[in-house]
């Protein structure tokens, strides 16, 4: 329990002896199980980053079935590259033990599990994908996606690395609890691979694995759930180790009213992990048992399959498995979304070397749409046949919780307005951020109404709407992060030129992989079809759309490379930034060094006398006035 | 730079971290197991008859009254460490955790049995829910035992040079030993006696 | 850690003891009703109203939350009101449905 978690060193022990700066640790101690935030966060980040680039690998083999169904897919043409980039950090590390050399390492890894992907008879007879494992790619696509990806990087690398350095605290609260959380994430993850080798191959129901279908699927579900216990119980961990923090570790000063944009967003995420995490353990665990024990919670009695009656008693209910899962994937896209709208609002601010326009509103529309975000799950159970009562109730709840959402990127919009921006690359992700995520938040209003909701329901709409949300805005948010806080992680800029060959070539292949799909969803392409739609009359029309997404989602990888090159160049070069690279006004960049301290984060304890964002201050000699600068006037 | 407030409290909140952090902790549990009872509650409106008497009652009762005792002595074992005395700690804290043992005995008793005739969780949906809502009990319990264990031998040694600290770790364990009791006080009823 | 002199504690100590009787008394309370075979919502309401007196009692007194901190009150608060949009979820699932009839 967490008691166990506290830090061995302790205050009342030794108050002037800091044995750190004696003893160099262990290299394990410094690099694999280091109770150090900054560590731990660039641990979180590295391993999401590598699931993410798998995650869209998946998504890249099966656009080749949508795109051309039953042709064999050419499968070196996914391999080499991947294996290319390994070669290629290979060389930049000159076989010398870094991270760059360990990437390498991961990447060849990732080619050869990728050619195991494109071949063999169980999956790709022939090199033409079988209906099975489309629907194996799909579930592991959306969950790698969401939770090995995204929120690890959202929450575990940027929420762990910067949010102790922005208010002033030496370290999160529990160091220990912080490397626990990220072993369970490993171990969740490993899992979640593994699972593509039993037989029968991963879990197949969906990345929503609903009931009675994942009940009767194969192995990998089993292996899905156990993986999906680790990921909960490290993002449980991992909460109440950041409320902790927020809560007991702020400098002197900083008041809550201080904080920075990005640390409220973290914070109101953390309990939405909290809270809305454990049914779906609940729920979990109740799905083992039926898979494992031969309970009914979520059978229905009689369920005949192939012609064979199934072996449970029955009592049960399919329809609990979604109250319980959506309890939890709904506050969840608000915890995909959160952070990379806080990360948005700093970069906004910087660039426009402005205050943010209504930094109270900002911050309390997020506790609100934090709080609705726990009463509006029933929206995505419309075609359910859930009384009417009850859906007037969630789609109701659904349209309030939008006023939060209008508010945060009208204030993001109004604050650019008079500025005279500053177009860096981590600026230019934040600005596409902002359109790309307000046409993901206006798709979906239809969807919450449940009369527009029967027929868009389970389409490629649903699909375009929610790839809007995620990919073109939380995606492009975590770059912008990466872009913007790299020379704090490092000490060293990466390079414009390449970044920016890297946003436009996203930018535009981003919309052109998305908004065809919202296109195809309104002409009634059904999601999760393995052939694209071939065999249905009204999806003709719409079916060449098939090749433009894909060919799109193939060149925006070339991009990502890029992006790629570009981060491991980076860490190559010699030459050093200053410490506040942007000259921001919030802690991590005015008051620590770049990279931090290795121990303590800061020199000095610092002390906070301003709000975030006082930037262009009239009377001020810079157009920036750290929070932890006394005035003189 | 040390982490501040891992013994003292911070002044605005009043708390020290861990308890802070345990508090949180047990509000993802009162979800977890807010889960489990929702649950309990679609299941037993949905189905045609619920099954009475099925369990062993007093047993049941036994081991509640083991549960409420672990309880006491676990806030004893919290009293004695204010009152600086380390010896009556070392007995209120290794009864805690014999009740806990005691309380797994029962509870294996039961299992037993129910195994032993053939009433396994696939026979019904009330046995499924009894089994899983028990087990995961039965698991907190396990965790807790193994932390109280740990803070009567070796994690103890931190009496003699942190004192307060440590008396802070077994209040933070205390506070999860009184959950575990307070979820088995409603399992008691709505699983046995409903 | 609140600094509490040993005096204080010992009249902890006395409450604690009251406490502990109190729920054994409870419990015995509860299962003697059981016996009674009262009709089912009756037993219901009984049987819940004396779990949550016990559980108050043990939150109130073993986990001092008596006398706790505003930030944990706060957090609990929240916590309650999303249990019980927990709870709600059986009402959500039967209320009115507008297919399903004879699945139970
Ligand atoms: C830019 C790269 C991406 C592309 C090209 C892409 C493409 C797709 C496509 C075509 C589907 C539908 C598959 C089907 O219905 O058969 C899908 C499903 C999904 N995607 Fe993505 N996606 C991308 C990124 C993401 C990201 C960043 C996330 C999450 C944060 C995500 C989460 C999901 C989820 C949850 C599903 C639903 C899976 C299911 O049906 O169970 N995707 N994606
Ligand atoms: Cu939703």
């Amino acid at each position: 329990m967490s008691t166990n978690n506290t830090t061995p060193v302790s205050v009342a022990a030794a108050p002037h002896v800091d044995y750190h700066h004696h003893e160099e640790p262990s290299f394990w101690r410094k690099y694999v199980f280091s109770p150090d935030h900054k560590v731990i966060g660039i641990q979180y980040g590295l391993t999401a980053l590598f699931f993410l680039f798998f995650g869209f690998t998946l998504m890249m083999i099966m656009r080749w079935q949508l795109a051309y169904p039953e042709k064999a897919i050419p499968a070196l043409q996914f391999v080499i590259p991947i294996a290319v980039i390994g070669l290629i950090l290979l060389f930049l590390s000159k076989f010398k033990p870094s991270i760059t050399m360990l990437m390498g390492f991961v990447f060849l890894g990732m080619a050869a599990l990728v050619s195991y992907l494109t071949s063999g008879e169980e999956r790709m007879p022939g090199g033409v994908m079988l209906p099975e494992f489309y629907n194996q790619l799909g579930a592991m696509h959306g969950t790698i996606m969401v939770f090995l990806g995204v929120v690890p990087l959202a929450v575990g690398a940027f929420g762990n690395y910067i949010m102790p350095l922005q208010i002033g605290a030496p370290d999160m609260a529990f160091p220990k609890l912080n490397m626990t959380s990220y072993w369970v994430y490993f171990i969740g993850g490993v899992t979640m691979l593994a699972s593509f080798f039993v037989p029968g191959g991963a879990a197949n129901s969906g990345w929503t694995s609903y009931a009675p279908l994942s009940v009767i699927a194969t192995t990998g579900q089993t292996l899905w759930l156990i993986g999906m216990v680790f990921l909960i119980t490290s993002s449980l961990l991992g909460s109440v180790n950041f409320i902790v923090t927020i809560i007991q570790l702020r400098a002197k000063g900083l008041t809550f009213m201080r904080l920075p944009f990005f640390v409220w967003a973290q914070f109101v995420t953390s309990f939405l992990l909290l809270l809305a995490f454990p049914p779906l353990e609940a729920a979990g665990v109740l799905q083992l048992m039926d898979r494992i024990a031969g309970t009914s919670f979520f059978m229905p009695a009689g369920l005949v399959v192939s012609g064979q009656q199934l072996p449970y008693t029955g009592g049960g209910s399919p329809l609990l498995w979604q109250h319980l899962f959506w309890f939890l994937a709904h506050p969840e896209v608000y915890v995909l979304i959160l952070p990379a709208l806080g990360i948005v609002a700093e970069i906004i601010a910087n660039n426009s070397r402005k205050p943010l326009w209504g930094y109270k509103s900002l911050v309390f529309a997020v506790i609100f749409l934090g709080f609705m975000s726990f009463i509006v799950w029933a929206h995505h159970m419309f075609l359910t046949g859930m009384g009417t009562a009850i859906s007037a109730f969630f789609q109701t709840t659904t349209m309030i919780i939008s006023i939060p959402s209008v508010i945060i990127l009208s204030v993001l919009f109004i604050s650019l307005y008079g500025a005279s921006l500053r177009f860096n690359t981590p600026m230019l992700f934040a600005l596409a951020f902002l359109p790309m995520f307000g046409i993901g938040g206006l798709t979906g209003l239809p969807l919450g109404l449940a009369a527009s909701d029967i027929p868009l329901h389970d389409t490629y709409y649903v699909i375009g709407h929610f790839h809007y949300v995620v990919a073109p805005g939380t995606i492009f948010g975590l770059f912008a992060g990466i872009y913007y806080w790299f020379p704090k992680f490092t000490g060293k800029a990466m390079n414009e030129k390449l970044g920016k060959i890297h946003f436009w070539g996203s930018f535009v292949c981003m919309n052109f992989i998305f908004f065809p799909m919202l296109i195809q969803g309104l002409a009634g392409v059904s999601r999760r079809l393995y052939d694209g739609g071939q065999q249905y009359a009204h999806a003709q029309g719409v079916l060449h759309l098939n090749e433009v997404t894909s060919v799109a989602a193939w060149v925006m990888a070339l991009f990502q490379i890029v992006f790629i090159i570009n981060l491991f160049l980076t860490l190559r070069k010699k030459e050093k930034v200053g410490d506040n690279y942007w000259e921001a006004t919030t802690l991590e960049w005015s008051a620590t060094t770049s990279p931090p301290l290795a121990h303590g984060n800061f020199a000095t304890v610092p002390e906070v006398y301003r709000g975030p964002y006082e930037y262009s201050v009239p009377g001020h000699s810079k157009d920036y006035t750290p929070q932890n600068e006394l005035v003189k006037a | 730079m040390e982490i501040p407030y891992t013994v003292t409290a911070r002044p605005e909140t009043g708390l020290f971290n861990a308890k802070a952090g345990i508090w949180l902790f047990l509000a993802s549990e009162v979800m977890l197991f807010g889960a489990l009872f929702t649950t309990y509650i679609l299941l037993r409106i949905g189905a045609p008859e619920w099954p009475h008497g099925e369990l062993d009652i007093p047993l049941a009762t036994l081991n509640t009254a083991v549960l409420i005792t672990s309880s006491i002595t676990m806030v004893m074992s919290w009293a004695s460490l204010m009152m600086k005395d380390f010896k009556k700690y070392r007995i209120y804290m290794g009864a805690t955790f014999l009740l806990g043992v005691v309380f797994l005995v029962i509870k294996a008793f039961e299992y037993g049995h129910h195994f032993g005739i053939g009433e396994l969780p696939n026979k019904s949906t009330f046995l499924g829910i009894y089994f899983t809502m028990t087990g995961l009990h039965g698991l907190h319990v396990v965790g807790g035992m193994i932390v109280n264990a740990y803070f009567w031998g070796p994690g103890s040694k931190m009496w003699k040079t942190q004192p307060e600290r440590f008396t802070n770790r077994v209040e933070v364990a205390g506070l999860y030993w009184h959950f575990v009791d307070l979820v088995w006080i409603f399992l008691f009823p709505v699983l046995y006696l409903l | 850690m609140e600094t509490a002199n040993p005096q204080e504690i010992k009249k902890h100590v006395r409450t604690y003891i009251t406490v502990f009787v109190a729920l054994l008394t409870l419990t015995i309370i509860t299962v003697t009703v059981s016996y009674l075979h009262l009709n089912i919502p009756a037993a219901i309401t009984v049987a819940l109203l004396i779990a949550t007196i016990k559980g108050s009692l043990v939150a109130s007194y073993f986990m001092h939350l008596i006398s706790e901190k505003k930030i944990i009150y706060a957090t609990l608060v929240l916590t309650a009101v999303f249990f019980i949009a927990l709870m709600w979820l059986p009402i959500f699932h039967h209320a009115n449905p507008v297919i399903y009839k004879n699945v139970p």
